[in-house]
């Protein structure tokens, strides 16, 4: 079981990546404390390759990023806020990657899982002692 | 052979309190908030020690600390500040068993490398900082007969650093000392898997930094990371980690309008050109040595030699070498001093590398070597060990682009010089590569067309303070482990001073 984000990227027709019911239950847990939400997914060295969960906003997107999908939470319960003082939804999750790391990455689809850690970047689950992690599968088209 | 007593037991070279508050002004302060976080050893995955798990009201406390000493400390002569820095080299010195047996049940890492690299490395690196701040001069100009533009060097003032968790004294002291020669005053945060080692040697100092020099505020990222990174009270940041870090990081600096620099890793590669097999010699076992090191530290280094790459000629030859060379890897007890591979630094680091050889699997490399979680059994038994992994496949592979920071290695075939480069370079990294050969024009013009910070001619893993340390492309900003770190810790003053008695006769 898992939690598909809607396809983001134009002309395709597969979600490129997915919540692990795992991982789903610790962002609606984080959405409370924090209130509307982001991952942007890392590269590099030590806690990198691993998704970063922020508060909405908090990490600055641009043109040298990839929206890779959408996750709607409106059938996960109501948040505690409707949105925070940037206008954020907190049912809409946005899921980035840098442009050019996507072009490594394009292949594969990625499940947002969660396991215990402690991180070392800024991402919101750490305190609670656990981790987010990205499982990927192989996939031949996104169409 | 040596196994060194785990902290907690009898003889163990080192005392771990059970619990640590934050190092403030130069003395224990305990974290407002009140909360305290466990600190857990890799080598056996059990708690040892918990340590203040601090927010922005102990990241302000530390930089009131920091302004407050910065007052005098910045104005000490580099004379002064030279003796100091000597006294902290002599210091870990004095203290090499004992930090490094915190160092690695800290981190997980076998203990022959701090007792033999880290702490070595460290107390050198103090005393190198305090040779080129003696050494430094301004410079002046005769701007003409009347007119000269004289430059001092003035530290920045109160500085942040976020340390990472691969080497967690060296990559302090790397930070630390250049900071400190050059008059600045510290807000260091560790990272949260190692917070404790770094807190053993600051106690170890404490009568010789003055107070509030060096200040170490633990805690997660999200609540002691960001509002160190983020206060508009330091003037500058630095920050070893992960892209997206460091990008959030610069985006706090633009909002603050202060420098930043940046260490974000790489995927290193590591060349294997065919004279290296001319001969079975000596220097063939140098390079096998070579390709191996991709497991030293168990692969958590940002500048490990994760995708080797071998000329066609020699690869079935070479490669069975090189496999043989990995297969004799000792992995085993951290604390002895026969072990050459030890644990991961956290189940998080663990998790992540098993995830990474699936993927290697999925997309249809071919496992050479290792691939599983080591269970060493008995009081290792739960801690975080993973074999030396060795894949085959080409270099569009995701274990080919990402950095594992895990004992593992991807290897792929070159056919030429310029097949070589290509395949080195296509990566978003450039903080590592390594290139072997015996025909000194290849390694001098290999080195210089990879597009790497550092390069490493036949010899790889070597840190000497003196050689320039630092990222091409997305491996960050900025050069450490030499002189030039200076220059990310000083501000430039000018006074242009006219002799002239007469007007300027413009008004």
């Amino acid at each position: 079981m898992s939690l598909d984000a809607a396809v983001a990227i134009d002309g395709e027709t597969r979600s490129r990546v997915a919540f692990s019911d795992a991982a789903l239950a610790m962002i609606l847990q984080l959405r409370e404390q924090h209130g509307p939400l982001m991952f942007h997914q890392s590269g590099g060295c030590c806690d990198g390759s691993s998704p970063m969960c922020y508060p909405a906003g908090d990490f600055i997107t641009g043109d040298s990023d990839v929206l890779l999908g959408v996750f709607d939470l409106s059938a996960e319960g109501a948040a505690a806020e409707r949105a925070d003082a940037g206008g954020h939804d907190p049912d809409r999750i946005e899921f980035w990657m840098s442009r050019e790391q996507f072009q490594y990455w394009s292949h594969t689809h990625l499940t947002v899982d969660i396991v215990k850690g402690r991180g070392s970047g800024f991402s919101l689950e750490a305190p609670e002692g656990m981790r987010f992690l990205i499982r990927s599968d192989l996939l031949t088209s996104f169409d | 052979m040596t196994v060194y007593a785990a902290p907690g037991t009898p003889d163990a070279k080192v005392g771990f309190k059970s619990r640590y508050e934050h190092w403030i002004g130069g003395q224990w302060v305990a974290p407002v908030k009140g909360q305290y976080f466990e600190d857990i050893s890799p080598v056996n995955g059990k708690p040892f020690t918990e340590v203040a798990r601090g927010t922005a009201e102990d990241i302000d406390a530390a930089i009131d600390a920091a302004e407050k000493a910065f007052a005098s400390w910045g104005r000490t002569s580099a004379t002064e500040r030279a003796a100091v820095l000597n006294r902290v080299a002599d210091r870990i010195e004095s203290n090499l068993e004992l930090l490094a047996v915190a160092e690695t049940w800290d981190n997980g890492k076998p203990i022959r490398e701090p007792l033999n690299a880290d702490l070595p490395l460290a107390a050198d690196h103090f005393r190198y900082f305090a040779s080129v701040i003696r050494a430094q001069e301004g410079e002046f100009t005769q701007l003409d007969g009347d007119n000269v533009a004289y430059h001092f060097h003035e530290p920045l003032g109160v500085v942040g650093q976020i340390i990472p968790w691969n080497f967690p004294l060296l990559m302090a002291v790397w930070k630390l000392a250049p900071a400190l020669a050059a008059g600045n005053t510290v807000v260091l945060k560790p990272a949260e898997q190692t917070p404790a080692s770094i807190l053993v040697l600051i106690e170890l100092l404490a009568d010789i930094i003055p107070p509030g020099v060096v200040n170490v505020v633990n805690g997660f990222g999200a609540e002691a990371g960001k509002p160190l990174a983020s206060s508009s009270r330091i003037r500058k940041i630095a920050f070893t980690g992960e892209t997206t870090t460091g990008r959030l990081i610069l985006q706090y600096a633009s909002q603050n309008i202060i420098p930043a620099t940046l260490e974000l890793g790489g995927k290193s590669p590591n060349l294997f050109f065919a004279d290296v097999r001319d001969a079975e010699d000596s220097f063939y076992s140098k390079a096998l040595e070579g390709f191996t090191l991709f497991a030293f530290n168990q692969g958590e280094v940002c500048t490990c030699p994760s995708r080797a790459l071998i000329q066609d000629s020699i690869y079935d030859g070479f490669f069975a070498d090189a496999l043989d060379r990995t297969r004799a890897a000792v992995q085993g007890d951290p604390l002895d001093t026969a072990t050459q591979v030890g644990a991961q630094a956290s189940n998080d680091q663990l998790e992540k590398i098993l995830s990474y050889i699936d993927i290697g699997r999925k997309e249809g490399a071919k496992l050479a070597l290792g691939g599983e979680r080591a269970d060493l059994g008995g009081d290792l038994s739960e801690g975080y060990y993973v074999q030396p992994t060795v894949f085959e496949g080409t270099n569009d592979l995701r274990i080919f682009q990402e950095e594992i920071f895990g004992p593992v290695v991807a290897v792929a075939r070159f056919s030429d010089y310029d097949d070589a480069i290509r395949i080195a370079n296509d990566t978003l990294y450039g903080l590592g590569a390594g290139v072997w050969s015996r025909n000194g024009n290849v390694a001098y013009r290999a080195g210089r067309d990879i597009q790497a910070g550092r390069v490493w001619v036949n010899n790889y893993h070597a840190y000497p303070a003196g050689a320039a340390f630092g990222g091409y492309k997305s491996s960050g900003i900025g050069r450490e482990n030499s002189k030039l770190a200076l220059d990310h810790y000083q501000q430039t003053k000018n006074l242009l001073v006219s002799y002239s008695e007469n007007p300027l006769g413009f008004f």
